[in-house]
């Protein structure tokens, strides 16, 4: 019993983790039609601007080494920058055409991001030692659970409350719901594109950073790489949530969290290095009995 | 003082052109303030194409088009909106996922002062008591008719000096119709509107309307005041182009 409660609370911070990412995915879909696949490489820059920039096999801290009242909004804001930019430079001239043009702009600009990285960096993995007290384990009523995934959970579900709040109660928000859903309706009552998409990438940006601090603690380990397999599953559950409802990413973060950590504890462990494929082959599954998604948007239709 | 006032709205010589179909060709047709003017045509007439082309959702190939006195050509349907030219599209485009209130509240964002927006929805709601009831409703849940209501009540949010409705008829009961129209002209007068409506039937435009223009295959085949027009028959030459056909086989 305490096994699989344990398994719960792994399952639910990774699910945690894939729909921040899946959220910022989602959110980009959702107003340009644009499947981002640079997500993950915003988590990678994240995690990287902690660091002092060389290619050194040691990492030294930079920003990583300042207390967290510093260092959280200064990644934050790395991020968000580098999430408009890749807007203003890449996503805002080919705004208007189709959603696979927009796609493999985004493959464009992940393996950019990842290039640089390897350049400024070295291509080598490196060990980077991040809030090491979060790794240490709590008790609750006998149960041992690592703080970080408290943490972790907690983090995510005040993020979803603070977006749902945005988009429920501000202008703002309500502009960039009417724009997800009919952006050239919208466009036609004077809603500013850019203010709405540039937003919507500030807020993917930031998701992204929430993400690379969670994520690196746990990891410890920096590679060029890394935010790649994230955005991949966020990516998988973006699509069996429901392409364009926001509800059905965090809905589908969670569920491959679930299925992911399940696989991982209750397979045979001959089986457990095939982990991925069992995971994708419930996927498909998923996908069979609802092909449109968990949980289907009103209006995802082409853009005129 | 000058006596004869610049146009409101002043179409010229406009070509639209979808890659290789031509949608309109040389269309040139003026708008007065507060004055109604109709635009009536069959299906296909290009009709939509044209109030699209003027907010900006459609580019032309040739011509010009001035708002107030501007040139509003190349210019982006935002732009257009905030200079005070607001389009309700045919088949409405609300926000169905959204409530009555915040699709009002996104016509309202033009200005963006969210007391201001507060006062002009009660303004609004007068005119549109179905509308105040359903206010907190998701607008995908309304009848058709109150979808339409809502599509100009939120035009009316944008607080623009003029508005072009493209079919506020299409697939509504005449009942409904009746109302529409009667709430256009109350806004026309109370509001000072200045509005260009597309229809496809004449017999209702020329009730309402001040001045018509009849498009058909791209082209204005017909222009003239509304009780220059009222018996109809020239308008239905020109609508179904009897005129051509004669000049064809003679």
């Amino acid at each position: 019993m305490g096994e699989f409660l344990q398994n719960i609370v792994d399952a639910l911070s990774l699910g945690s983790m894939y729909a921040l990412v899946a959220l910022g995915i989602g959110l980009l879909f959702g107003i340009l039609r644009l499947i981002n696949f640079a997500q993950g490489d915003f988590i990678t820059i994240g995690c990287y601007a902690l660091i002092v920039p060389s290619t050194d096999v040691t990492a030294r801290m930079l920003i990583g080494a300042w207390s967290w009242p510093a260092l959280i909004p200064s990644i934050c804001l790395i991020v968000i920058i580098v999430a408009l930019l890749t807007y203003a430079l890449v996503f805002r001239p080919l705004r208007r055409t189709p959603s696979p043009t927009l796609m493999i702009a985004s493959f464009a600009v992940s393996y950019i991001i990842q290039n640089g990285v390897l350049m400024i960096y070295g291509s080598r993995p490196k060990a980077v030692n991040l809030w090491a007290g979060l790794n240490s384990p709590i008790f609750i009523g006998g149960l041992r659970l690592p703080l970080l995934e408290i943490v972790t959970i907690a983090v995510a579900l005040l993020l979803m409350a603070a977006l749902t709040l945005f988009l429920k109660r501000t202008l703002l928000g309500i502009q960039m719901r009417a724009s997800a859903e009919d952006f050239r309706m919208a466009q036609y009552l004077g809603i500013r594109g850019n203010v709405v998409i540039g937003l919507a990438f500030g807020i993917s940006g930031l998701l992204a950073a929430v993400v690379s601090l969670l994520y690196l603690t746990q990891s410890g380990s920096l590679s060029h790489v890394m935010g790649v397999p994230l955005a991949l599953y966020a990516f998988v559950a973006v699509v069996i949530g429901g392409m364009g409802s926001l509800v059905g990413s965090v809905a589908g973060g969670f569920l491959v969290g679930i299925i992911v950590t399940f696989l991982q504890a209750y397979l045979p462990p001959d089986l457990r290095g095939f982990r991925d494929a069992f995971a994708f082959a419930i996927v498909i599954l998923v996908l069979l009995l609802r092909p449109a998604g968990l949980i289907q948007a009103k209006n995802v239709v082409e853009r005129v | 003082m000058s006596v004869i006032a610049e146009p409101f709205l002043e179409v010229a010589g406009v070509h639209v052109r979808y890659s290789e179909l031509v949608a309109l060709r040389g269309v040139t047709l003026t708008v007065n303030e507060g004055e109604v003017v109709c635009i009536i045509g069959p299906n296909g007439a290009g009709k939509s194409t044209l109030l699209a082309a003027i907010a900006g959702g459609v580019a032309l190939s040739k011509g010009t088009i001035r708002f107030r006195g501007q040139s509003i050509v190349n210019t982006s349907p935002e732009a257009i909106a905030r200079l005070g030219l607001s389009l309700v599209p045919e088949g409405r485009h609300i926000f169905g996922s959204l409530t009555v209130e915040e699709n009002l509240l996104i016509g309202a964002s033009r200005r963006g002062d969210r007391r201001q927006a507060t006062k002009d929805l009660r303004r609004v709601f007068d005119y549109f008591a179905p509308l105040k009831e359903r206010r907190a409703n998701p607008a995908g849940r309304l009848s058709g008719g109150e979808q339409q209501m809502l599509a100009v009540a939120r035009a009316l949010m944008t607080r623009a000096p003029m508005i072009l409705v493209d079919e506020p008829s299409l697939g509504l009961a005449p009942k409904i119709i009746d109302q529409i129209y009667r709430i256009l002209l109350d806004l026309r007068i109370r509001e000072k509107l200045t509005l260009l409506i597309n229809e496809q039937s004449s017999h209702r435009v020329v009730k309402y309307a001040d001045r018509i223009y009849v498009l058909r295959a791209g082209e204005i085949r017909l222009h003239g005041t509304a009780t220059e027009l009222r018996d109809g028959i020239a308008i239905k030459e020109a609508y179904f182009g009897f005129n051509d056909e004669r000049a064809a086989s003679s």
